[in-house]
């Protein structure tokens, strides 16, 4: 052990059929949010699926930071060598942030969004709409409020995704291990915020849409969902890199690990899951299954189709050993996962906001396509800047020996 | 003839014993199996060892617990004493799911004890075999059947070559913690 004949400056050339097919896919949304912002009956449509996919494209570059973040704090060895895949994630967050946040104030503004707590007259007793649990809960959903705490925690989280790969930058020129010594304290300050703050965030974002029901559990629930679909991304970004004939030091070992931590964290979620409707179920109150009633009631397709593809297909695909390490099947797992939580945020996102009202269609295909399509463009571009192997990495040679 | 039933290599460092069995190996010398007082990295793929079956029986010894707990919870709960619960139904799936989990973690672990014991014959009260005690101490043991492998001065010097410290030849198969 210990040769290796790999190439530790190669970089990838973002050209070609990636760089196109994003361009075409970023093209196809624009037209398809057009298309919805032609006619004032699909507004709210839009915006609601605009919302699902920005706040998955923020949660999957955020949990990239997070993913970072965990391998320092643990001093992983194994993972040395693809730090560059999440940082490049990590690195697209500003973007997603902007994004996020421009949906929001614009939802926000045209009463599209949130109109279960922001709606003329629900604080005021003198009104006919004047709601009383909305006016004991406006000390905290109110709009100058809700967007501050947007604009502090997602502009810390990308604060801390920079830094993150700056200092990797700063490794790469320098050596020396004063870069990965900061790095390590930087992610614990960033994990223990990072802790704390998501399902503030995911409260806000997602669970406010139906103010009047809440869950403690939703903020566990959607910091596994958003964790585990940043995993399928990564593996997919690694395989199609691989298959492209980049990272050649890409072993079976790395998507065996890959591999347990998307099976894990698919368990995870179905326990979390399974955990806030269990409560819900039991206890049988009618403030709190409205949640799941307004889900059975319209939404029972999708409401199965959840579980089928973010519980069944992982546990079942990739029980085995050798699944986990072979890549095609890794590969379709990772694609099932995203579309599974795809249809997870679908069925928290849209009783929320177009209730009855929800399809399927150009709307969605064609937004979810153009978000996917900017994902690409912005990680793929921030991953051809550097090189794509961090070789100042104090655990790099474990890395490169990895095997299990 | 004499009575040497296994040939043993005692090694103090586990490079030196690699090496060893890849002297072993390469005059192709059929090794019985080796004994380390800590884990090798990549020492089964290299002596061919084959995988563990004890997953597949993981797999069973759930499954019998998620069965068990699912048909005494329908028994107890819908077919001998059914009882109107929040006007749920008698044997409602989702209210049972923890405690099938739970069963299965239960018999999955316990299954697992025993199998464990039963392949490797610890019981309680029973002396552990071992063929060398210094393998939980600090040397590293290669064992080589004699019986099928006649050249034994061959093996011995294959063993003294790589580094062996000390060969023995052992009469039994197992010395035992009296």
């Amino acid at each position: 052990m210990g040769t290796h004949n790999y190439n530790l400056t190669e970089q990838f050339e973002f050209t070609g059929k990636a760089k196109n097919l994003s361009i075409i896919a970023i093209v196809i949304g624009l037209l398809a949010i057009g298309y919805g912002f032609s006619a004032e009956a699909l507004h709210e449509r839009t915006f609601a699926n605009l919302l699902l996919m920005a706040y998955y494209f923020a949660c999957v570059c955020m949990s990239g930071a997070f993913f970072l973040a965990v391998q320092f704090v643990a001093q992983a060895g194994w993972s040395a060598s693809i730090l560059r895949v999440p940082e490049a994630m990590a690195k697209a967050l500003p973007i997603a942030v902007v994004i996020l946040i421009a949906v929001m104030a614009a939802g926000l503004y045209t009463h599209n969004l949130y109109h279960h707590w922001n709606a003329p007259g629900l604080t005021d007793p003198n009104s006919e709409n004047f709601d009383k649990l909305i006016k004991g809960k406006s000390a905290f959903l109110n709009v100058p409020f809700f967007m501050a705490r947007q604009v502090i925690f997602l502009g810390v989280y990308s604060f801390f995704a920079l830094l993150l790969a700056r200092l990797s930058n700063n490794e790469d020129l320098e050596g020396g291990l004063n870069s990965y010594r900061k790095s390590f304290k930087y992610s614990c300050v960033f994990l223990v915020i990072y802790g704390f703050t998501t399902p503030i965030f995911a409260f806000d974002t997602v669970m406010s849409l139906e103010a009047h029901w809440f869950s403690t559990m939703f903020g566990w629930y959607n910091f596994a969902a958003m964790w585990v679909s940043s995993l399928a991304t990564i593996a997919i970004i690694l395989i199609l890199l691989r298959k492209s004939g980049y990272m050649a030091w890409v072993n079976n070992s790395h998507l065996h690990n890959l591999g347990q931590f998307i099976f894990g964290f698919s368990i995870f979620w179905t326990y979390v899951w399974f955990a806030q409707f269990l409560l819900i179920y039991y206890a049988n109150m009618p403030e709190e299954t409205v949640y799941f009633y307004k889900r059975f009631d319209n939404y029972e397709f999708w409401f199965y189709l959840n579980l089928i593809l973010n519980f069944l297909a992982p546990l079942l695909l990739l029980m085995d050993r050798d699944n986990k390490r072979q890549e095609n099947i890794l590969l379709t797992v990772s694609i099932i996962v995203l579309c599974g939580h795809w249809v997870d945020y679908y069925q928290m996102i849209m009783p929320g906001t177009v209730e009855e009202h929800h399809g399927f269609g150009i709307i969605e295909i064609g937004t979810a396509i153009g978000f996917v399509g900017l994902f690409t463009f912005t990680v793929l571009n921030g991953l051809s800047k550097k090189p794509l192997i961090a070789k100042n990495h104090p655990f790099l040679q474990e890395s490169l020996n990895h095997h299990l | 003839m004499n009575n040497i039933k296994y040939i043993l290599g005692s090694f103090g460092d586990p490079d030196e014993m690699m090496h060893g069995i890849q002297k072993l190996q390469d005059n192709n010398i059929k090794i019985h199996d080796v004994y380390t007082p800590m884990p090798i990295h990549g020492i089964e793929a290299k002596l061919g060892v084959k995988r563990s079956r004890l997953d597949i029986a993981a797999f069973f010894f759930g499954i019998t617990g998620t069965m068990t707990m699912l048909s005494f919870v329908y028994f107890a709960a819908a077919y001998d004493w059914p009882i109107n619960i929040g006007g749920k139904p008698h044997f409602a799936l989702p209210d049972f799911i923890p405690i099938t989990f739970e069963l299965t973690i239960l018999f999955c672990a316990f299954g697992l004890v025993g199998s464990y014991y039963a392949s490797t014959h610890l019981f309680p009260g029973r002396a552990p075999r071992v063929m060398d005690l210094r393998a939980t101490n600090d040397r590293f043991i290669i064992a080589i059947d004699a019986k099928e492998n006649a050249e034994h001065s061959k093996i011995d010097d294959l063993l003294k070559e790589a580094g062996a410290l000390e060969v023995k030849y052992n009469e039994r198969k197992y010395v035992s913690y009296e």
